[in-house]
Parts: C-alpha cells; structure tokens; sequence
C-alpha cells in the first residue's frame, strides 16, 4: 500500500499567466520537498510559456486579478515560477512533459521548448504517471 | 538559548515561502548528520512548512524561538 502522502501529485497546466504558473511552482516545489514525485503535463497556454527563451517574458495576470490586485502581485518579492521550479526538480523527483496534442497545435518542436522540459508525451501516458494520485487542473 | 553548537545560521528573513525552506533543505543536504542548523525566517507559512519537513525528512527539530518579527528553527540533520 502506497502512503497517501507517497502518491505522486500530477498537475495538468492549461493556464499560461504568470500568477496560474506560479501557484502551480509551489504546489510542485512544496510536493517534491515532501518526498511526493511531481508531474507536470503542459497543455495550451502553459505549453507556450515554456518556449525557449520565453520563460522569464511576462505573461500577464489570470482574469481574475483585479485592478487593485494586479499591481501587489507583481510587486511581490517571491521567486519566478521557473526558478521555484528548477528548486523542485533539485530536491525532488519532478517530471515535466508537454503535451503531444498542444505541441501539434501549435506547431511547437522539442527545441523550441526550454530544457526544464523532460519530453512529449500523450495523455495515457501522463494518466499511467499519474496512477493512484491525485490530477489537479489549473 | 539551547547549548547546542550552530552549524550554520541561515538568514532568510525577507524572503517568501517556501524560500526559508528551500533554504534550509539546501544547506541540510550539503551539511553532516549531526550538524545543527539554524533558519531565520519571517514567513508565516515557515511556521507550518519546516516541521513539517524535518518530521517528513526524518531530521530534528531542536527548537522552534519566536523572535520579534521573525521565527527561529533549530534543526539538527539526524540521517
């Protein structure tokens, strides 16, 4: 029997806005520092934030910030989302994989993305990876 | 204060969660069993976040002070 707090945690990440990509960093870091395996299966607007050499551009805010919110988000001191994600990957056992289906939308190739991506994969393959665990859409 | 021997003082007052534990997890790993560590920290979500960690890690928590403003965690790497 797998510990509860031993089933790998899997995050589907759709949403490519800064504040979505950095929620889903820190679930990711704060599982991998607990000893949970992470995966991570990039789809649609998350896919493209992590095209080479445009991971640290700005990706703007989800809908939902406010404008009095937006502007005390962006000033926050916290890390960049791929810096917290490099960290998860240091201390723990963290799988990216982007979408084969967004990859074909989009007319992405494996060198257009950064090397923090570990490879393509299909959607049964990231549901295998994900097996008793739970799968969180953001 | 406790009379065990400080290893390393680690100030990570200032920064955001998780930093003071990503911190601490950095130098934990570089250090020798035994060694005690100490993190500085005013986060709040450190107070939940490393000991948590270190009963998760198997390390210990010697000592968790309140200071003002900020958290201090003594923690010795036990494996």
């Amino acid at each position: 029997m797998t510990d509860e707090q031993d089933k790998p945690l899997s995050l589907v990440m759709f949403s490519g806005t800064d504040d979505k990509l950095t929620a889903a960093a820190v679930l990711t870091v704060g599982a991998a520092a607990m000893g949970r395996p992470v995966n991570l299966f990039l789809q649609y607007y998350a896919l493209d934030a992590f095209r080479a050499g445009k991971v640290n551009a700005d990706h703007a805010l989800s809908p939902e910030a406010t404008a009095t919110q937006a502007p005390i988000i962006r000033r926050h001191k916290g890390q960049h989302w791929i810096e917290l994600l490099k960290q998860a990957k240091d201390v723990g056992e963290v799988n990216i994989q982007a979408c084969a289906l967004s990859m074909d939308m989009f007319g992405i190739g494996r060198e257009d993305l950064d090397p923090i991506v570990d490879g393509i994969e299909g959607v049964a393959a990231f549901m295998a990876s994900a097996a008793e665990g739970p799968v969180v859409f953001i | 204060m406790s009379a065990v021997q400080i290893e390393k003082t680690i100030d990570a007052r200032g920064m955001a969660c998780p930093g003071p534990l990503m911190n601490l997890i950095g130098a934990i790993r570089q250090g020798q069993v035994g060694q005690v560590f100490e993190v500085l920290s005013s986060d709040e979500g450190s107070k939940t976040d490393i000991p948590a960690w270190v009963a998760k890690a198997k390390h210990e928590l010697v000592e968790v002070v309140q200071d003002d403003g900020y958290a201090r965690f003594i923690v010795r790497k036990a494996r």
